[in-house]
């Protein structure tokens, strides 16, 4: 089983994987925490659908470098739902229903009518599971995903204290003088190029459990926001790490192997947080 | 100058008016208690004052030095909050966020300053705990610290002792009064009229009719003792 590892990390492709693989995961954990805490756990999902479409509209437009597309488009809508206001008339949860299903209709729509492609079904499912896109990156994807990862961490720790302001009262963020939709904003924006970024690793499907399962489990065990963010980090990453090379070596799907490590570890978290809970 | 003035409000939400021609000015010391029935504009008005939204006329002055930044607030508790996973110390030190500007990170005279707020308001010894596994009593001493760190001049207090058991209510009171001697002005919205009328230096009323005045006036007033009339009269102190 080692031997069958160490001759598959002699592939370049395979090292490419590892580096987006955790990247990726540490970068969804970090707003994690957040989006669960402001009852947006589903935006991930909505957002990976708007993402879909994008995808499809520059396959068809034969972009050679799609993320221009799917970039502007997804932080567009990240925007649109994130912005809070008295003057939206459709409540949250309802616009991210309507947006996200929307987005996927149109996505698998414009494949079927406009694709070259001899198996329309196929493409549409890799880009739903990600199947194994992740192991077809080339040199200028990894380098595309290392760059956004380190600017996504930079302003996750920049802003941390101001995320956390924001996130736990706004109201009193706001009357203190501190301009919180200027922080959501840049919430919406982060989330967007998380969501682009988990594309390659998950698939649009699964991408939301990326974002929500290391956050969920943290909270399980620990109790204050540092220690949930550092600890939904280091978690994601293991997963992301277990699922990939299980994927490997059992040769499962990588996006559902990676997704499924991670709720066996939030069962793990549970079960030890109602034990540490029963203790007390 | 007073230190917060507001001039004719017209006040409402979704384009319709609860209040209309609204005046009323709090200097520095004041302890003013907004008080009204349900649905008579309190929180409109609350919110006014905090600037998250604007009135359809009229305007909110400051004065005496105070800033928008410099008010200290004390909201009800929202959803979000009882399941937000964040120690005390963490909670009080966010009131200091405004003073950081774009700085990332908390400087040592900030830490210091919630640090004197958490004593001030006793959760010293429980600077570490999660906030949603306090007491209600407890929970607010938290925000009343973290709205400290915020101002040392103006608090709004947005029904401060909703949910509150008596014994803590009491307790709750008493500390805003101690800081009211501290010279910080205090703003309440409250529906606890007998509170009111005990601590409070001024009275605003707020419904279809409006008075505002001292607590003396208003318990001489008609729409005062209209509004006590309904209450209990053991509670007319």
């Amino acid at each position: 089983m080692i031997d069958k590892l160490v001759l598959y990390l002699q592939y370049p492709f395979v090292r490419y994987a590892i580096i987006v693989a955790v990247l990726v995961a540490l970068c969804s954990s970090l707003l994690g925490v957040t989006l669960v805490l402001k009852r947006f756990s589903y935006i991930g999902d909505g957002l990976s659908h708007v993402a879909f479409g994008a995808m499809a509209i520059a396959a068809v437009l034969k972009v050679t470098n799609n993320m221009l597309i799917i970039l502007p488009v997804t932080v567009a809508c990240a925007v649109l739902l994130l912005r809070k206001g008295n003057k939206t008339r459709i409540k949250g949860d309802a616009a991210i229903a309507m947006i996200s299903v929307g987005a996927l209709a149109f996505g698998y729509l414009i494949m079927n009518v406009f694709s070259t492609s001899s198996n329309v079904s196929g493409d549409v499912c890799s880009t739903l599971f990600g199947a194994t896109s992740i192991l077809t990156l080339n040199m200028k994807e990894v380098v595309i995903c290392i760059i956004l990862s380190v600017i996504v961490i930079a302003v996750f720790v920049f802003f941390y204290n101001k995320i956390f302001a924001v996130t736990f009262d706004e109201d009193f963020s706001k009357a203190s003088g501190v301009n919180a939709n200027a922080y959501n904003l840049l919430i919406a924006v982060v989330i967007a190029v998380i969501i682009v970024l988990a594309m390659n690793l998950v698939g649009s499907l699964l991408i939301s459990a990326l974002v929500i399962f290391p956050a969920l489990s943290a909270m399980r065990l620990f109790r204050n926001f540092k220690s949930v963010t550092i600890f939904s980090a280091i978690l994601s990453v293991i997963c992301a790490l277990a699922g990939l090379i299980v994927s490997i070596l059992a040769e499962t799907p990588i996006g559902s192997t990676i997704v499924a490590a991670d709720v066996v570890a939030f069962l793990i978290c549970y079960v030890i947080g109602k034990m540490t809970v029963g203790r007390k | 100058m007073a230190l917060l003035k507001a001039d004719s409000l017209k006040l409402g939400y979704e384009n319709q008016v609860i209040i209309n021609n609204l005046s009323f000015e709090v200097n520095t010391g004041d302890y003013l208690c907004i008080v009204g029935e349900n649905g008579s504009g309190k929180s409109t008005l609350m919110k006014t004052l905090l600037g998250l939204q604007k009135p359809y006329e009229g305007q909110i002055e400051f004065g005496d030095g105070l800033t928008k930044k410099e008010i200290g607030y004390l909201p009800q508790q929202t959803l979000v909050q009882r399941d937000f996973p964040a120690s005390v110390r963490e909670i009080v030190l966010s009131g200091c966020q405004a003073k950081c500007g774009l700085r990332p990170f908390y400087n040592k005279a900030e830490k210091q300053l919630a640090a004197e707020n958490m004593e001030k308001m006793g959760i010293t010894n429980l600077a570490n705990r999660c906030y949603r596994e306090l007491s209600g009593g407890q929970q607010q001493r938290v925000l009343l610290a973290r709205a400290l760190c915020a101002t040392g001049k103006l608090l709004l207090l947005d029904e401060p002792v909703a949910g509150l058991d008596p014994k803590v209510t009491a307790e709750m009171y008493s500390l805003i009064h101690d800081l009211n001697k501290e010279n910080i002005t205090i703003i309440m919205v409250s529906h606890d009229i007998g509170a009111a009328l005990k601590y409070s230096s001024h009275i605003l009323h707020i419904g279809e009719k409006i008075f505002f005045g001292t607590r003396k006036e208003y318990k001489e007033s008609e729409l005062g003792r209209e509004f006590l009339g309904e209450e209990d009269g053991s509670n007319d102190r």
